[in-house]
Order: structure tokens, then sequence, then C-alpha cells
């Protein structure tokens, strides 16, 4: 089929990933992982949400030699990057923000120490509101 | 209205593209515009020419050809994910294409919703 041309000159939309999985059970976390990055050439606002065993994926010190598997944990560090980057620019028109979701994480016995990158801790009513107002949810 | 349509799930295991397509194919008919379904994890499986489903089955992978042929609907598989599970050029299926990320956050941006079918 020919290639459909989408009209995206001047478009800011808030774009939300949300990450549900466990990282290496499934491969949904690193293919989520993969269209955040790639998003960023778009410079659109976007929420990368960690709920449910999804919060696992950023947490600090894995080890994935025994399961012979890609550590992609590092990558995470190039989201933050990212988001340091967007705030700092004052040219540049896209707000990113990393969350996870307080109910996911205290059951889990996590606090914010226990994740690699610097995130913002929303209720689930919170995180309602964010999931509400965004123009997009794309998720594993 | 204007729909952009992820898949997450290949054919079969999950119900999930059976409702993506019976939902583009009722969008469509209600008179709305689906520019474009993109295939995403295992949903890029939906591609694969190889498939050949019981005669007495839905064939899920030509019903999708058939749709894009004669609604001239955008199929596109990603590339990156369609690599690391073998759907490549030589077993994709006619009316799909293979393309880049970037075409699924464009229809994040083009459509005034995107709905995501998965398990």
């Amino acid at each position: 089929m020919a290639e459909y041309n989408f009209e995206t000159e001047g478009v800011k939309k808030t774009i939300t990933f949300l990450n549900r999985k466990a990282p290496y059970g499934t491969i949904y976390a690193l293919e989520v992982l993969e269209s955040v990055l790639i998003s960023a050439a778009f410079e659109q606002h976007a929420n990368i949400v960690f709920v449910d065993d999804g919060v696992f994926q950023i947490k600090k010190g894995q080890d994935t030699a025994d399961l012979e598997m890609k550590n992609f944990l590092p990558t995470y560090g190039i989201i933050e990057m990212e988001k340091e980057d967007a705030d700092e620019d004052e040219d540049m028109d896209m707000n990113w923000r990393i969350i996870v979701e307080k109910e996911s994480m205290e059951a889990r016995g996590l606090t914010p120490d226990d994740f690699k990158v610097t995130v913002e801790v929303l209720s689930s009513a919170e995180l309602a509101d964010v999931l509400a107002t965004s123009d997009a949810v794309i998720g594993g | 209205m204007k729909f952009g349509i992820l898949v997450n799930e290949g054919p079969f295991t999950h119900q999930a593209s059976d409702s993506a397509y019976q939902f583009v194919k009722a969008a469509i008919e209600k008179g709305h515009e689906v520019p474009r379904v993109f295939f995403y994890y295992d949903g890029v499986y939906n591609a694969n020419k190889l498939s050949a489903p019981q005669a007495d089955d839905r064939n899920v992978v030509k019903r999708w050809s058939d749709l894009a042929i004669e609604k001239d609907v955008d199929l596109v598989v990603c590339v990156a994910a369609g690599l690391r599970r073998g759907i490549v050029e030589d077993n994709l299926m006619d009316g799909f294409r293979i393309s880049g990320l970037g075409q699924l956050t464009e229809a994040a941006m083009g459509t005034d919703r995107l709905v995501m079918f998965g398990d």
C-alpha cells in the first residue's frame, strides 16, 4: 500500500508511554524503551510511566549475566538525559516526565532511592489525570 | 474521526489482532478514517505471508491484507521488531510495508485517537 503522509508540521502532542511489565520476563519493556527513544526526535511532550511490575524496569543494580539477556538498564539513563536537555534548553518546547505509580512502588517494597533515574511519584488518582490528559498512550 | 491503530500481539495466541481488525472495519464502515495500522512487538507476525491456518478458521494475515488493499489502509510493520523475529521483505504479505518506529509516533501525532490493541 502507498505510504500515508500525516500532517505533523507544528503538531505538539503529549504521548504517554505506559510500562506495565517486569524487564526481562517479556520483551515489552525493551521495545517500549525503543519507541520512547525514537519519539525524542519528534520533540513531543512525553510521560514515561512505570506501573505494576513495570516499576522493576528502573530498579538499580540489575545483573542479567545469568539470564544471558542484554541489560538495558543503562538506556533509561539516556531518557533522563533527554529530559534534562529538554528542561535546560529554553528554545526546545518539549516536556518529559518520568513517573512511578506510588501504590505499585510501595506494594513492591521500593522507594525512589531504589531507581536508577530520578522519578516523580504519583498516586493512582494523580496518574489517572495524567492518562486522561494525554493525547495518546503507547504501551506494552 | 481519524484513528491510528497499534497492534501489540501476533495472530491466534491473542485476540488483540482480531479485535483491531474488527474495530478498523467497523470504523471505516461508519465513515471514519483509519489511515494507518502499526504492528509492533509480536504484532509483526500479522504480516507473515507463510501463515497457513486451517481452512475452516479465519485467515488473520490475509484478512488484514485484503482490508489494506480494498480500503487503502497503510499497514506498517516495525523494522526492528520484525528483524529480531524474522519478518522481512522475503516473507512480507501483500498490503504491508516495513518501516521505522517513527511511523508510530507520526500516527500518534497525526490522528484524533490512537487505539492500542494488546494483551
